[in-house]
């Protein structure tokens, strides 16, 4: 017999009373947009973010999604008092949307990080930029991926 | 475990130079299964500092979208001779460290 809602709720309902609340844990399968956005606003709050500023390098077409070689660079002087303080990156279908967060100083010399990703589909990525004058500046790059990563099966 | 930092042996004062490291790790995302279905538990690096003389230069947040082996590079002005140290956690307990030093002229 198929359980209604309406059983399924006096369930939990019950148990509740009783003491243990059911936990019940959703894993994504993929991070919608929805969720890029929810992951962009806990970095950056109710700011805006502007376009411009942060160069993102990443190849435009993938064969592995394992290993996408990517980089961000950020236009800023790196001075005591106009500097680079974090760059974030995101993707907008992996299992989860956060890919990094890299903490910058004055001292950096150029605000510039390398790293390699995985990615899980064909999708946006999005680097945003804080200032040390807290504005946020961000670019995007669409990626095609042939070969998906993270949710292959294990051998 | 073993890594392989990257860093310029001299260098002169001013100058900006560019770090890279990599080190080996699985990065277990978390999100595959195993052929008869099982989840194959999350095992990833999540945090790697890097610190000149004591002083910490560049931090990251490592999420289950960062490839297996991660690979960092980044730059820093050079300063004074001394020491890099890397420091990588995560799960698990995991913890690893490895050190490179510079002669600043």
């Amino acid at each position: 017999m198929p359980t209604t809602r309406r059983q399924f709720l006096s369930l939990a309902g019950g148990a509740t009373a009783a003491g243990a609340i059911p936990i019940v844990t959703l894993q994504p399968l993929e991070a919608t947009p929805a969720m890029l956005s929810a992951a962009i606003r806990n970095v950056v709050g109710e700011a805006p973010v502007r376009t411009g500023k942060v160069k993102l390098d990443i190849p435009p077409l993938v064969e592995n999604g394992n290993t996408v070689p990517m980089t961000v660079s950020v236009a800023s002087p790196l001075t005591a008092n106009d500097y680079v303080k974090s760059i974030h990156v995101f993707n907008e279908k992996n299992p989860q949307p956060n890919i990094g967060n890299f903490y910058l100083n004055p001292s950096s010399g150029r605000a510039q990080v390398s790293t390699r990703i995985r990615l899980a589909d064909t999708q946006k990525v999005v680097a945003i930029a804080r200032l040390s004058d807290d504005t946020f500046w961000q670019a995007a790059a669409d990626v095609v991926v042939t070969l998906a990563a993270c949710t292959e099966e294990m051998n | 475990m073993a890594a392989l930092i990257n860093v310029p042996s001299k260098a002169r004062r001013g100058d900006i130079i560019e770090i890279r490291t990599l080190t080996s790790h699985i990065m277990e995302t978390g999100f595959r299964h195993t052929a008869d279905g099982a989840l194959v538990p999350r095992d990833i690096i999540t945090s790697f500092t890097c610190r000149y003389n004591g002083t910490e230069i560049f931090r990251a947040d490592l999420f289950q979208a960062i490839a297996a082996n991660p690979y960092l590079s980044f730059f820093t002005v050079a300063k004074d001779s001394g020491k890099f140290e890397f420091e990588w956690i995560g799960d698990n307990g995991y913890a690893s460290t490895a050190s490179a030093s510079i002669t600043v002229e």
